[in-house]
């Protein structure tokens, strides 16, 4: 592997972890306001929060660019707080990656959250759990796989994008060349053996991530022994 | 002293009530569907009327006309419902402790949370079980259990949905010694519901007779409940062919 692929092979690791840890903080308060809250706004939130999954990566990369870009007020607002512009940027990636992956990491939470018994939340309203409590201490331990499965969903869906990246950050070396822009240059370079190479990285990689986790979850028992209520 | 107004849907179904319970101890009887566990929901705050009133001791735990409804868990009640509902990933002993680890409770050391814990299970019965997670339990010991963790944060009204109904006879009525006793000396209200009129007539207890979401007596139970006593005892003396 050349010090390029290296390199690609790094940012992708590391956009996929910061995307994660971002979509955990937001996916599961959102799952749990979906499952627990009450209110046909609740609805327009779920449909929100899907709607990547539906819209072409191009689309939602291309909507990005705009919105995050010069051509607006809020770009250009982000642009002054920060210093440089979110597009072209591994920071600009983050938060396209984090809006794509959304509906992977908050729709097996909801499946989670709202297969636990609804006796359980009740009893732990009546003891006095408040909202953070409650999902803490009883929704997240109960909905463990589905905590699992948004986490994987997640880090190998970051890990593949291509058209968001392509779109919102281009093609720069170190700060924005994930492996599948590699993976597209070799091949439109005609270079197949290199391409090769770069897709059996992101193969291996998907299969690690995966081989890892679910060791992980058959060592707690969260397979075999857990449930989601 | 609980008092209540109420009306309230759930589903298609109607509850109108208003009522005073003086008692410590009152049996809400009547047969499935008529309401029992609906009153229970919408008195341990986990539904809202559409409109009324609830107080305990003078104090209004839900007012819809000034817009107050204080949550599960800022009522100072308890509910046990005949699904005991103990958290399967916590112990018996974590179970029991769940409401002492509230916010209200920030200042009970852990000593004095482990001592509450071991009189709570002492109180049923259940000290053998502490370190079981709720898979291993029997259905009655489970029962058990839902209510030393209801019992443990100290409510001053306890609300038992057919708390019993997995235990048999004897267990059940040496349990109800032990509780009666304990909540006297407490001094906390039971509000229980219960479908068998033994229940009622077993504790001699101050009994709503509740039919299709409406209240239709209240009183004692031998007076209220005069009529299913009749109709007990004439079952025990009609000779078994």
């Amino acid at each position: 592997m050349s010090a390029m692929d290296w390199q690609a092979f790094a940012l992708s690791l590391r956009l996929a972890t910061v995307t994660t840890a971002i979509l955990l903080a937001i996916a599961v308060p959102l799952a749990a306001l979906i499952v627990l809250g009450r209110g046909r706004w609740l609805a327009a939130v779920e449909a929100l929060a899907t709607l990547p999954m539906v819209l072409p990566p191009t689309v939602l990369g291309f909507f990005l660019l705009v919105l995050l870009g010069p051509r607006t007020a809020f770009g250009r607002g982000i642009a002054a707080l920060l210093g440089h512009p979110l597009a072209f940027s591994f920071d600009g990636l983050v938060v396209g990656s984090v809006i794509y992956s959304l509906p992977f990491a908050v729709q097996p939470l909801v499946a989670g959250f709202a297969s636990v018994d609804t006796a359980l939340v009740d009893a732990a309203r009546l003891l006095g759990a408040g909202p953070i409590r409650l999902v803490s201490s009883i929704l997240v331990p109960l909905a463990r796989r589905s905590l699992l499965a948004a986490v994987v969903l997640s880090f190998l869906h970051t890990v593949g994008e291509f058209g968001v990246v392509l779109m919102l950050g281009g093609d720069i070396p170190g700060a924005t060349r994930t492996l599948s822009i590699v993976l597209y240059n070799q091949v439109e370079n005609f270079d197949y053996a290199a391409a090769d190479r770069t897709a059996a990285i992101l193969l291996g990689l998907s299969v690690f991530a995966l081989a890892i986790i679910y060791s992980i979850s058959h060592k707690r028992g969260v397979l075999r022994g857990g449930r989601d209520a | 002293m609980l008092e209540f107004s109420l009306d309230a849907y759930r589903g298609s179904f109607h509850l109108q009530v208003e009522c005073r319970f003086a008692s410590d101890w009152t049996v809400i009887f009547g047969p499935s569907g008529a309401g029992k566990s609906t009153l229970l929901r919408l008195l341990a705050g986990l539904d809202r009327p559409i409109r009324g009133r609830i107080a305990l001791e003078g104090r209004a735990l839900t007012e819809t006309a000034i817009g107050v409804h204080l949550p599960p868990g800022h009522r100072q009640t308890s509910l046990v419902s005949q699904q005991p509902a103990l958290f399967p990933h916590l112990s018996v002993a974590a179970n029991v402790a769940y409401g002492l680890r509230s916010p209200k409770y920030a200042g009970m050391d852990r000593a004095a949370r482990t001592h509450r814990v071991e009189e709570m299970l002492d109180l049923v019965g259940a000290t053998d079980l502490a370190s079981r997670r709720p898979q291993n339990l029997s259905g009655g010991q489970a029962q058990r259990v839902a209510l030393a963790r209801a019992l443990a944060p100290g409510p001053h009204l306890l609300l038992l949905d057919e708390p019993f109904s997995a235990l048999d006879g004897i267990a059940s009525d040496a349990l109800l010694v032990r509780l009666q006793h304990w909540l006297r000396e407490n001094h906390v209200q039971a509000v229980v519901a219960t479908h068998d009129a033994t229940d009622a007539l077993a504790t001699s207890a101050e009994v709503l007779l509740l039919g299709d979401g409406r209240l239709t007596a209240l009183g004692p139970a031998a007076h209220v409940l005069a009529s299913e006593r009749a109709r007990l005892l004439g079952r025990l003396q009609t000779p078994q062919g």
